[in-house]
């Protein structure tokens, strides 16, 4: 660690904020007072939860995304537009469709104005080194997913950056897929054969970020802020299964699960609806329900470890959190310490046909989540018992983004109909008490 | 699937003997050079060689003017290319600008073609005194209003979609907004460009006699070409001369779509950022070219010179980079104000000079009846188009529900389109005289004549894009009969009809300005309507006239489409999309 504190910094983030005008007047804020350095010759990763605001931070140490506040300082000047000596790997690749891979890879080349003949030879290297050769005049339609993203990789070596930006570069690709190019790239890297100073990788996945990165910095979601920066001092190359990697990741886990105490209201909630306009991620019912009757099951009898459960269900850790998250919000079961546990309910939801299922859900949903009491109370009081999607959508808008607020109306009104709490008509958008005859 | 699409490539060294293709390939290019430097050659020629007088209805004479009008219809095309490039460019990428562009594009395009030559005939043949070059332009750029609003449309909306990744990628790795374009928005837009440009070749051979053969006025022009010979067929009332028009009209619809078209759709298959459904087949001049290596290798430096253009750097001097936010934003509030301001101008003076051209000329009672002359030829519009999807739609289902069929008749349909439905106009007239039919209900279906086939065109692609499953489930549960026909293909077919009909009645007005008065030598048969209107007005170069029929047109269709077209083509995103 001594030695890296002395390396030199590559990119400097100092008190970064960003955020976004809200329609309705006031901002969003995605990324509150963010600090970092990355230095030379190590891997950093940032991970998080969708929404975190990793990749608006990618964005703006790309120069593709212009910071609100406080400053990123690449090799000692402020960033302000892309760069010399940044390159980004995506994660849908972004290749062009029209050009060959020999083309794709000179892309970058094109623009620092490289003579032909250099230009050629620089790129035949790249996809040389990338494992890429006899494939230069292939269109990216004829290869595969993971023969895109060496495609992707290459084009980001071929400039020489000193900084490889990458946002979430092998979560497009199937397991096996990912799991042979990460091993190739941490070869190349440890093997140093790539021509870059230091890597910063985004990701939601805790394995990978421990598998590969020297630094971890775990941020928070609305706002995104880091809230635990941990070091991996495990040697090269890890093995998945050694007792430190595993001790680590479950750490990780417990972490990103810890409820709410980094994530402090930015507006003081001073209106009567209270809680209505909590953010509510996209899970649908048949998840929470499929999670409650596996934890409820062998092996994990009603408490599950995390990061077992989302190998066991072949589920990214993004997904299981949200489902997660929901389980727990319903009080059909707590998230602490990387864990999951059934509740008492929880156990009992498990266990019942159809029609008590959906009775405990109405229950549950009523009681624990205020947006779907604010809408039964809205239609209860109204003569006709109907009110438009606007108006619940509109009053969301004012404490959040437009996409969040369909998001979390979209997610209230698919649970309020499996619990028969109400009914909506999607070609009137309308909200109602009446069940469809 | 992929590897059979044909693309030109460039020779590979060691392999240069010369083929017989090589012969083919020489031929078809130095022919085409030889052809269209001659072409040129005959433009520049003094006025008084373009008079009806010296248009022959000698069938020997065809060959010449199909070159002539050819040549016009490309010069066209290239023109419009270049007014897509560069306005739906601007309005793409700037806020300000598209303001105000794409507004005034939806005004342009509901204008109807005619309107525009009356108008700018005496302005070209100005510019060139005592040289058929004027009259080449105001010709030119008669087709070039009926080929270049769509395709910048279409520019427009491809450059509004370019994937997010896509972006970033050529903004990331800091290609100049020169290199941007040729790399990314360009080659994305391609498809449907090239698919743009097809319809607006077929949509300008409607308006071939009109504005080859210009009266405005005391302005008779005639220019040698397929339409002035079909403008003398028809005022000599010879139908074997009209056959012939027709028979050259086809060879060169045939000979463009082989030697262009096809290959630019093939080649463009590369383009299309999704799975292709297939190569397109029989491209022989594909093959062809790329057999002969001679000639590849001749074209081989042009090729590359392109490519440099391409890919040089155009920046002048210019990077990525921002300007400080705190003078941008009073920057910004300056420059808004003199665009604004500048166009407030434009707009005043515009009304100014409509107010003068009106005043005294036109009263209340006319504006009245030229609006009631419009709602005339709305009914006709409506009825037509409504009558057309009768007849169409079950028919497009029918063909594009079988896949093999559809890829053949998709190429009739093409040729149906382009085919110039006013040079069956004759016919109708003789027809309505001898049967003593009531002009005002029989002129009016030559005005769809032409334009139904969007309707076609659309519903075999939405019925060819019906998906499999779908279909199978249809079936499973043994829909049949009515419910299948309401509940599972019209909806399925609902927004690539929705395109077919917009495109359908928007051509139907343009085209009313022809079907509504149709001349067989002195015969004259007339329907009222707007078009009539217009045309009258145009014959007799009464400008006020003119301009009021053409304001109210263009009121008439903006308001359909706004009204109408809008709110279907909304629901149908909404809720019928297939994803």
């Amino acid at each position: 660690m001594a030695i890296l504190q002395q390396a030199k910094p590559v990119i400097e983030i100092r008190e970064l904020r960003r955020s976004f005008q809200r329609p309705s007047g006031g901002e969003l804020v995605v990324l509150d007072d963010v600090n970092m350095t990355l230095r030379e010759g190590e891997i950093v990763g940032l991970l998080g939860r969708s929404g975190s605001g990793k990749s608006t931070l990618l964005r703006i140490m790309a120069g593709l995304v212009e910071p609100t506040g406080g400053a990123a300082l690449f090799q000692g000047k402020q960033v302000d537009g892309p760069a010399a000596g940044v390159a980004m790997v995506f994660q849908t690749f972004a290749l062009f469709p029209w050009l060959t891979v020999l083309q794709n890879v000179r892309l970058g080349l094109d623009a620092l104005n490289i003579p032909e003949e250099e230009a050629r030879k620089r790129a035949l290297e790249a996809i040389d080194l990338i494992g890429m050769d006899g494939f230069e005049s292939a269109y990216p339609k004829e290869i595969s997913g993971g023969m895109r993203q060496r495609v992707g990789f290459a084009r980001a070596l071929v400039v020489h950056p000193d900084l490889l930006l990458m946002d979430e570069p092998f979560s497009a690709l199937d397991v096996l897929t990912a799991e042979t190019l990460r091993t190739d790239l941490l070869d190349l890297w440890s093997e140093g054969r790539m021509p870059i100073k230091s890597i910063l990788l985004v990701t939601h996945n805790i394995e990978e970020a421990v598998l590969m990165c020297d630094r971890i910095l775990v941020f928070s979601s609305n706002p995104g802020r880091v809230i635990a920066e941990i070091p991996v001092d495990i040697p090269r190359p890890r093995n998945r299964l050694d007792t430190k990697f595993r001790w680590l990741v479950d750490k990780i886990y417990e972490r990103m699960t810890m409820p709410a105490t980094a994530q402090p209201q930015t507006t003081a909630p001073d209106f009567a609806g209270e809680g209505i306009t909590k953010v509510l991620p996209r899970v649908s019912t048949n998840s929470i329900a499929g999670l409650i009757e596996a934890v409820a099951g062998a092996p994990y009898n009603g408490r599950a470890d995390l990061p077992e459960l989302a190998e066991d269900m072949r589920m990214s850790t993004d997904t299981l959190f949200a489902i997660g998250e929901t389980v727990s919000l319903l009080r059909f079961g707590d998230l602490a310490g990387g864990d999951i546990r059934l509740t008492e309910a929880g156990r009992r939801f498990a266990n019942e046909d159809l029609n008590v299922r959906k009775q405990m859900f109405a229950e549950r949903l009523l009681s624990n989540v205020p947006l779907a009491a604010h809408i039964k109370r809205v239609l209860d009081e109204r003569p006709q018992h109907r009110a438009p999607y606007a108006r619940f959508a509109e009053e969301l808008e004012d404490a959040m983004s437009e996409e969040w607020a369909e998001q979390t109306l979209r997610s209230v009104i698919n649970w309020g109909r499996f619990a028969e709490v109400f009914a909506y008509d999607e070609n009137q958008a309308m909200l109602s008490l009446d069940n469809p005859s | 699937m992929e590897s059979q699409i044909q693309t030109i490539s460039v020779a590979r060294r060691g392999r240069l003997a010369p083929s017989p293709w090589d012969g083919v390939a020489l031929c078809l290019v130095a022919g085409s050079l030889a052809l269209i430097i001659y072409g040129a050659g005959q433009m520049g020629g003094p006025l008084a060689n373009v008079s009806a007088a010296h248009i022959s209805l000698s069938p020997t004479a065809l060959p010449e003017y199909a070159l002539r009008t050819t040549l016009r219809m490309f010069a066209a095309l290239a023109a419009s290319l270049v007014f897509t490039f560069t306005y739906a460019t601007a309005a793409a990428k700037s806020r300000r600008a598209e303001a105000v562009l794409i507004p005034i594009l939806d005004v342009l395009q509901s204008v109807p073609v005619l309107g525009f030559l009356s108008f700018t005939v005496t302005g070209f043949m100005a510019l060139f005194p005592g040289s058929a070059l004027g009259a080449e332009c105001a010709a030119i750029f008669a087709i070039f209003t009926a080929q270049a609003w769509n395709m910048a449309f279409s520019f427009y909306q491809s450059l509004r979609t370019v994937p997010l990744d896509l972006d970033e990628a050529s903004r990331a790795f800091r290609l100049s907004p020169w290199q941007r374009f040729w790399r990314l928005d360009v080659p994305f837009a391609m498809p449907a460009l090239i698919w743009n440009m097809m319809m607006s070749m077929s949509g300008s051979w409607f308006f071939i006699v009109a504005s080859e053969a210009i009266s405005v006025g005391h302005t008779t022009i005639t220019l040698p070409g397929i339409g002035s010979y079909v403008a003398l067929a028809i005022e000599r009332r010879d139908l074997t001369a009209v056959g012939y028009a027709v028979a050259a009209m086809l060879v060169v619809i045939v000979a463009y779509d082989q030697l262009l078209f096809r290959p630019l759709v093939a080649w463009a298959q590369k383009f299309r950022s999704e799975q292709t459904p297939g190569p397109v087949t029989g491209v022989w001049l594909l093959r062809v070219l790329n057999r002969a290596k001679l000639v590849q290798l001749g074209l081989a430096p042009l090729q590359r010179g392109l490519g440099t253009v391409a890919q040089a750097p155009m920046n002048f001097g210019w990077r990525w980079g921002r300007v400080p936010p705190v003078r941008a934003r009073w920057l910004n509030a300056v420059w808004g104000g003199v665009w604004w301001g500048a166009w407030v101008f434009v707009a005043l003076f515009g009304m100014q000079a409509l107010y003068r051209e009106l005043a005294g000329h036109v009263g209340w009672a006319e504006i009245l009846e030229a609006f009631k002359l419009g709602l005339m030829t709305l009914t006709r519009v409506i009825v037509l188009v409504a009558l057309a999807s009768l007849v169409w739609v079950p028919v497009g289902v029918w063909i594009g529900l079988r896949p093999k069929l559809a890829m053949r008749m998709q190429l009739i349909a093409q040729i149906l389109a382009a085919f110039p439905a006013n040079l069956l106009f004759p016919a109708a007239v003789v027809g309505i005289l001898h049967f003593q039919l009531n002009p005002n209900i029989w002129l009016s279906p030559l005005m769809i004549l032409g334009t139904q086939w969007y309707i076609l065109f659309n519903v075999i692609a939405g019925a060819s894009a019906f998906p499999g499953d779908l279909r199978d489930a249809a079936e499973n549960f043994r829909v049949r009969g009515r419910p299948w026909w309401f509940k599972v293909i019209l909806p399925g077919i609902f927004p690539y009809f929705v395109t077919g009909g917009l495109t359908a009645t928007g051509g139907s007005w343009n085209a009313s300005i022809v079907a509504e008065l149709v001349v067989w030598g002195h015969t004259r048969l007339e329907a009222n309507g707007l078009g009539s209107y217009i045309a009258k007005a145009t014959a007799t170069g009464d400008y006020p006239r003119v301009i009021l029929g053409v304001v109210v047109m263009a009121i008439f269709v903006t308001l359909f489409n706004r009204l109408f077209w809008r709110p279907l083509n909304a629901y149908a995103e909404r809720r019928l999309r297939m994803n």
